[in-house]
């Protein structure tokens, strides 16, 4: 009884060395099941996150120093493995020396420097967590950057009567996968902050496809005749956020981006605060 | 029938308010008695039992946010009166046809014009001739006054100052909060359009303008540290009975309105808005926000809206990505400043 013991305490303090090391060990051994809906469909509700550069350029890429100097080793661009299959986005001739020049002068002319809404895919893989609220009727996404939100459609497709920046989310079941169509796209949004763009012909099509609890492997194709030559492919996984009380925090960044967009026409001298 | 049963409903959550009881007995002679039993009416509800609040709401009303002078002491209007109180009303705030020159807050010769506009046809389904139920005068009630010479002086500067630079501008010209933003989610001219989608830990609503997430966690965590500020604040959810109570803290200061075009109101560290989301019929949502500010009111004020279901598709409304109108008011402001004319 008392060896019993003794050795129970022994594990106990074994476990508590070892700390969140050991959960997360036994944690992977067995990967936790897909939860589901009332209806049998996955369950994607939840704060999710993908874990990668894409957002600083979809294609392979090293480090690379900040365009202001005063930013030093914070402002890098980290380096990353590419999400591109076959790590080539296949642009016409002529459209490559645009993403040349968007890349020249990628500071002043990324629509995230102005804060503006980030388009698809760009929102999903931008640094930020999303979360998806799923219900028996409805599917909305929402980002905290920008507060950007897709309500997802079912049933019937609906075209969009005008060009947006985060397009018209045509959405249906493929099995356990969620198939997102997105058209509608304006011809401003960019895919990463290497100047990779597209025209207002952008059609996505987006595969939410859960492979456990926590993770979604997530792959959209692209296609753009105006600017590129094939349809291409990223993918990625996309991480569930486990922290307890997590929430999406405010992020209304038009006010973040004011002085850049609007300071050149304060009134001078500024008012001494 | 309908209209008078909800007036009497109304009147019943106005516990306090006697003489407002007294008045809703008056102008809806069909209601029996303010101990009336509901409805029968169940709402739909979620997988997890909670009535469904799902859906495609407005709140866009003629109905003011506070009760005109002239109808002082008149706290419900008769179904003869509120038709002609729509009819006045949209005459009146027809853009194509205000006459006469145009003025410096005078919308319609500049910016808008009717096609724009999406303010509503009805009054609130109570009949109500104002959206603030409490104080029973349905007017905003005054300033602290310590808040009316932090308002007075903040205003005094913007005064002077209006284009100095974009945070003198009104949130919404910022494309920061709307009036229908919330919270208070209040009516605003267009846009008044909501979607609320619920899941087991969240209730979550969309608000078209400017496309405003409040994702409101229902586990009953705590709120943020105080340090922490949000425009929108910091909601925390629960149910109380069939009704969706949202407490809502952290908001940031301003001097400038949360409340819209219609009201000139500021809010303050301590700012604390409690809302009640009750479904009355399987086309409304009551809507309660109780605005709870020490520091700035003398004391608490509720307002109360009906949200309609609507059949609407929503769109995206990318505010801050058009706002042309802040680079020319502020080019503006400086080209007269060059001339030598302006402040």
């Amino acid at each position: 009884m008392r060896n019993l013991l003794r050795r129970s305490i022994l594990a106990l303090a074994i476990a508590f060395a070892l700390g969140a090391g050991a959960v997360s060990i036994s944690s992977q051994s067995a990967p936790s099941k897909v939860p589901r809906m009332a209806d049998g469909k996955p369950d994607l509700n939840g704060i999710w996150q993908a874990m990668n550069t894409a957002n600083w350029d979809l294609l392979t890429h090293g480090p690379v120093p900040s365009t202001i100097v005063a930013m030093g080793a914070q402002g890098v661009t980290p380096p990353g493995i590419g999400i591109v299959e076959g790590d080539v986005i296949p642009y016409l001739p002529d459209q490559a020396k645009k993403k040349k020049q968007n890349y020249a002068n990628r500071l002043a002319l990324d629509p995230e420097t102005k804060c503006y809404l980030p388009g698809v895919p760009r929102a999903t893989y931008m640094p930020y967590p999303f979360q998806i609220f799923q219900s028996a009727k409805s599917l909305l996404i929402v980002y905290e950057y920008a507060g950007a939100a897709r309500n997802i459609k079912f049933g019937k497709p609906a075209e969009s009567p005008a060009d947006s920046w985060m397009g018209m989310s045509n959405g249906h079941w493929d099995g356990d996968t969620l198939v997102i169509d997105v058209a509608g796209f304006n011809d401003l949004s960019w895919f990463d902050r290497a100047g990779d763009f597209h025209s207002d012909a952008l059609h996505v099509v987006e595969r939410y496809t859960p492979v456990s609890a926590e993770v979604i492997q997530y792959e959209a194709t692209i296609e753009d005749p105006t600017v590129f030559s094939r349809p291409w492919k990223i993918s990625m996984p996309l991480y569930r956020h486990v922290e307890k009380n997590l929430q999406l925090m405010e992020f209304k960044c038009p006010e973040m981006s004011e002085e850049f967009i609007y300071g050149h026409l304060r009134k001078q001298p500024k008012k001494q605060e | 029938m309908k209209y008078s049963a909800l007036a009497s409903l109304g009147a019943m959550a106005a516990l306090l308010m006697v003489p407002l009881v007294i008045f809703a007995q008056a102008s809806a002679p069909t209601s029996e008695s303010t101990a009336a039993p509901k409805k029968s009416w169940t709402p739909p509800r979620t997988p997890d039992g909670h009535p469904s609040l799902e859906g495609i709401w407005t709140n866009a009303t003629v109905t003011p946010l506070e009760r005109p002078k002239e109808l002082a002491g008149k706290a419900f209007l008769t179904e003869d009166e509120a038709a002609a109180f729509e009819k006045k009303t949209l005459e009146h705030k027809d853009m194509d046809k205000v006459e006469g020159a145009p003025g410096p807050d005078d919308l319609a010769h500049r910016a808008y014009n009717q096609a724009w506009i999406d303010s509503g046809t009805h009054v609130v389904t109570t009949r109500r001739t104002s959206l603030v139920v409490d104080p029973p005068d349905g007017r905003i009630p005054p300033f602290t006054p310590e808040a009316q010479k932090k308002y007075a002086e903040a205003h005094a500067y913007e005064e002077q100052h209006p284009s100095d630079g974009p945070e003198y501008r009104t949130l919404s010209e910022r494309c920061i909060i709307f009036a229908n933003t919330g919270p208070p989610m209040l009516p605003d001219g267009y846009n008044a359009n909501y979607q609320i989608v619920q899941n087991r830990d969240f209730v979550t609503i969309l608000s078209e303008m400017p496309h405003a997430v409040r994702t409101i966690p229902m586990d009953g965590r705590p709120h943020l540290p105080p340090n922490v500020r949000q425009w929108q604040g910091d909601p925390r959810g629960h149910w109380e009975g069939d009704t969706l109570v949202v407490d809502t803290t952290n908001f940031a200061y301003s001097d400038q309105s949360r409340y819209g075009i219609f009201y000139d109101g500021m809010s303050d560290q301590n700012l604390h808005i409690t809302e009640r989301f009750t479904r009355t019929d399987p086309n409304t949502i009551m809507y309660r926000a109780t605005i709870d500010d020490p520091t700035v009111y003398t004391k608490p004020w509720t307002i109360e809206v009906s949200m309609n279901k609507r059949d609407y598709t929503m769109y995206e409304y990318a505010c801050h990505e058009g706002n042309y109108a802040m680079t020319d008011i502020l080019s503006g402001a400086r080209a007269e400043e060059a001339k030598g004319g302006a402040k």
